[in-house]
């Protein structure tokens, strides 16, 4: 197993650096560049050429990238241009935030996803499975920056019960908790619509099977038998709420933007439209990491569930 | 489970119940900006930055006058009580400053101060050179070269020529703390704890989150104290995020909301504020190729847009129609010939002369636009209507829409970069605050790309003279009489599409009073109170 993990690790090395490179060709690619893009309107070209050596960025492209590369090393992300703040401290708040989103709407989206898909499961053609199954399928189908503008519009500007955009992030837990609340909302949508398929379709799987039906006869009571089916459909499910996890965090663009979240993906856009490479590296780089390591949990967290995965 | 439901159900009420109280006498916006403007003195995002940062914490040594909405603002004593050009060198110009003024750290502003701000922006070996604020800044004080202290309460700023226009410059240079930046010596730490003397000091800044500020009751002008105690600033880019911000209580003021949102808003009672401003929303050219390249054709695409329909029906009378570079009313208009009413026929005719349309070579360009932007308004709808009027009276205009720092980067560059080749035109809205943003950097030859943005490029030798005359006039009245002359001659030439003038919108919850919206770009915040 540790084999496994080490040779994991190893494998990211070559994954996170062609993240970075890619993502250091596409900023590049775009029109403009960091410095044009926080330079006033009025700026003409002689002007902006003239801060641009300042800042180094008339060196060549793969320069400036092994520059970048060598400081990573050092474990410096290097400074933001537009708020000449270290990256590493934006993207441990907006990790933070986002962490919290994910967690949270997962929490929901999981727990609700679960639950419904059990139900319709267990209750297969009657009427509360074809209302989970509605569920489900509003869920997966509703675009969810839609739902958050939605839900803005009833809960903000309507009934004035939740404030509209924002984290609040001094403003105590409470204040916390009622931001977080409409955005948390909006991006549960679509995991809790996938999860709930999933869940249905995977426990009435197991329900065919005749291990079920041996249980059943030997007189097995209905709770046992719930937990034998959950332990066996566990596996498979375990690993579409990694992906969906993973798709929360980094998914999440659409949902902060509409709510001025301020996470990876509220950070992200912006780096992007102010040019922002050491921003736009940096996160990319922590998320990719990120991402690597989730998968890893996920893989070594199935193999202990189910005995019958051996990872080489 | 029925415990568990009830435990969140209450919870869930708890949450709900505890709004938000907004302290009184606390003013909070929403601005478009995308993140919180520099506080380190020379501030970024545009002229949004000065207007909520620049100008509040700050003060230049000649200010605008934002009291009043019924005429443009004058340029007015700042942190100098006077100035003058010395008569016997006239590249010299003396400033006295103003006395028993203090910074927000306690220390007292003086000619120190202004020689140290003037060097963080100019001399790029200095110590205190910063880099990011001097970029935002530099060139607007294009002609400022040097400048000495002649004693403690004077300082002198020497020019490259003789030229009348150092007050417009001046009015860009907000002067900063030395005694602060002694303290921290790095211009991103005095950006997290600044000091300027303006009528507001800040007190917290959570980056792209939120800009708090406080009144400064010591502020010098006893006039000008703020009546709000606080005033907390928003970076809000997304429209609807604004609106829904304004309709739901957590903000007090924003900065452009969608015009097919105001008569909503009126109804529910938020003040609309709208004034005439200097800005002008336009088709530059590109004069050096069919089809804009004939005069008449240019006439012709004035002649066939429908101004009034554009700021009535599509914009809510949030703009004005704009048939020059100034509006009627400014002291720049001057009389025009061509008044560019909306009259298709008279553009087909102007077409016909021109030998296009009607049968004969189709008039076909290729404009870019942008997809929003600062100061561009809706400019999707505005140019699909601007199209359609076009394609009316024979043109064949195809558009190109980009993303606003693509948009400003390729006209940076010119028409005669290799990616821009193909067009005929930019969709930029531009300001005319002072004579040099108004004229001298479209339309005078030297400003040809890339030394400035001239971008068309528009080359006429009598333009030329008038300006740099403009320029070597010292009489204000008459300096605007000879801008006036100028504006006739761009009219007439026509080598912008001119659209509209914006208003300036921005909606205000019930709760704020006092406030004046000027004819500018900046406002004053220090008359305004939030009620309950």
């Amino acid at each position: 197993m540790w084999v496994y993990v080490a040779r994991r690790f190893l494998l990211a090395v070559p994954t996170l650096l062609g993240a970075s490179v890619i993502v250091f060709a596409m900023a590049h690619l775009a029109p403009g560049d960091p410095i044009a893009a926080v330079m006033p309107a009025d700026a003409s070209q002689a002007e902006i050429e003239a801060v641009k050596r300042a800042y180094g960025f008339d060196a060549p492209l793969p320069v400036q990238y092994v520059r970048w590369l060598g400081r990573v090393a050092q474990g410096d992300l290097g400074r933001s241009i537009a708020t000449r703040r270290p990256v590493i401290d934006d993207v441990r708040d907006a990790l933070t935030n986002s962490l919290i989103l994910a967690v949270a709407s997962s929490v929901l989206a999981f727990g609700l996803g679960f639950a419904l898909g059990l139900v319709a499961a267990f209750r297969q053609g009657r009427a509360a499975d074809k209302v989970a199954s509605a569920v489900a399928i509003v869920g997966v189908s509703v675009p969810h920056y839609w739902a958050g503008i939605i839900l803005i519009i009833v809960f903000s500007v309507q009934l004035n019960w939740l404030p509209a955009m924002g984290a609040a992030i001094d403003g105590g837990l409470l204040d916390y908790l009622r931001h977080m609340a409409l955005p948390t909302v909006a991006l549960a949508l679509i995991p809790l619509g996938v999860i709930t398929r999933v869940v249905r379709s995977a426990a009435l799987d197991i329900l065919a099977q005749d291990f079920v039906l041996a249980l059943r006869a030997k007189g097995l009571g209905r709770r046992t038998i719930f937990a034998h089916v959950v332990k066996n459909a566990a596996p498979q499910i375990l690993t579409v709420v990694g992906l969906q996890f993973g798709f929360q965090l980094g998914g999440s663009v659409l949902v902060e933007a509409v709510f001025s979240w301020p996470g990876t993906g509220y950070l992200l856009n912006l780096a992007i439209f102010q040019r922002d490479i050491p921003v736009l590296q940096g996160v990319i780089l922590v998320l990719a990491a990120f991402f690597v390591v989730l998968n890893l949990a996920v893989d070594v967290f199935q193999s202990l569930v189910d005995p019958r995965i051996v990872r080489h | 489970m029925r415990r568990f439901v009830t435990v969140t159900a209450v919870f869930l009420s708890l949450l709900v119940a505890i709004g938000s109280a907004s302290a009184q006498g606390t003013l909070r916006i929403g601005m478009t900006a995308s993140d919180i403007p520099y506080t380190g003195g020379q501030a970024d995002n545009g002229f949004e930055g000065f207007r909520f940062v620049g100008y509040q914490i700050y003060e230049p040594l000649i200010a605008w006058d934002l009291t009043r909405g019924d005429r443009l603002p004058p340029l007015v004593p700042g942190l100098a009580e006077s100035w003058e050009v010395r008569k016997d060198q006239p590249t010299k110009w003396v400033f006295k400053l103003r006395r028993n003024v203090k910074f927000h750290d306690g220390s007292a502003f003086n000619a120190d101060a202004v020689v140290f701000t003037f060097e963080s922006i100019k001399k790029k070996d200095a110590a205190h050179f910063d880099p990011y604020g001097s970029g935002q800044v530099s060139f607007r004080l294009a002609s400022l070269k040097a400048i000495k202290k002649l004693d403690e309460h004077t300082v002198e700023i020497e020019t490259d020529k003789p030229t009348s226009f150092v007050p417009y410059q001046v009015v860009y240079m907000v002067i900063v703390s030395p005694a602060q930046w002694q303290k921290v010596k790095d211009w991103r730490k005095f950006a997290e704890q600044p000091s300027g003397t303006g009528p507001f000091r800040v007190t917290r800044l959570v980056p792209r989150e939120r800009l708090e500020l406080e009144a400064n009751k010591q502020y010098w002008d006893p006039r000008r104290r703020p009546k709000a105690d606080k005033l907390i600033l928003f970076p809000m880019p997304e429209l609807t995020t604004r609106l829904a911000a304004l309709r739901s209580g957590q903000v007090d003021w924003i900065e452009v909301p969608p015009p097919d949102a105001t008569p909503q808003l009126k109804a529910a009672g938020f003040q609309i504020a709208l004034n005439s401003y200097p800005h002008n929303w336009t088709h530059t050219l590109r004069l050096d190729k069919e089809p804009w390249n004939n005069k008449l054709v240019r006439k012709a695409a004035n002649y066939a847009i429908d101004r009034v329909g554009i700021c009535k029906s599509l914009l809510n009378d949030t703009c004005i129609p704009g048939t020059g570079v100034a509006y009627k009313g400014h002291p720049w208009f001057g009389n025009p010939k061509e008044t560019y009413e909306y009259n298709p026929t008279k553009a087909k005719e102007l077409l016909r002369q021109a030998g296009f349309g009607d049968g004969k070579k189709p008039a076909k360009a290729v404009h870019l636009i942008s997809t929003s932007g600062s100061g561009q308004m809706l400019p999707l709808a505005m140019n699909e209507l601007i199209q359609k009027n076009l394609r009316d009276v024979g043109f064949d205009v195809d558009l190109q829409p980009v993303e606003w720092n693509t948009l400003l980067t390729r006209w940076r560059g010119g028409f005669k970069t290799p990616e821009s080749e193909g067009l005929n035109a930019w969709n930029i809205s531009w300001n005319f605050v002072e004579p040099w943003s108004g004229f001298g950097r479209f339309f005078h030859s030297k400003s040809v790309v890339p030394v400035s943005v001239n971008t068309m490029p528009y080359v006429n030798p009598e333009v030329d003279k008038l300006i740099e005359e403009a320029e070597r006039t010292f009489d204000m009245a008459r300096q605007d009489a000879i801008l006036a002359k100028v504006h006739e001659i761009i009219v007439d030439d026509a080598p912008w599409i001119f659209v509209a003038h914006d208003l300036n919108p921005r909606a205000l919850s019930p709760k704020v009073k006092g406030f004046v919206q000027p004819q500018s770009w900046f406002v004053d915040l220090t008359s305004v109170s939030v009620g309950r």
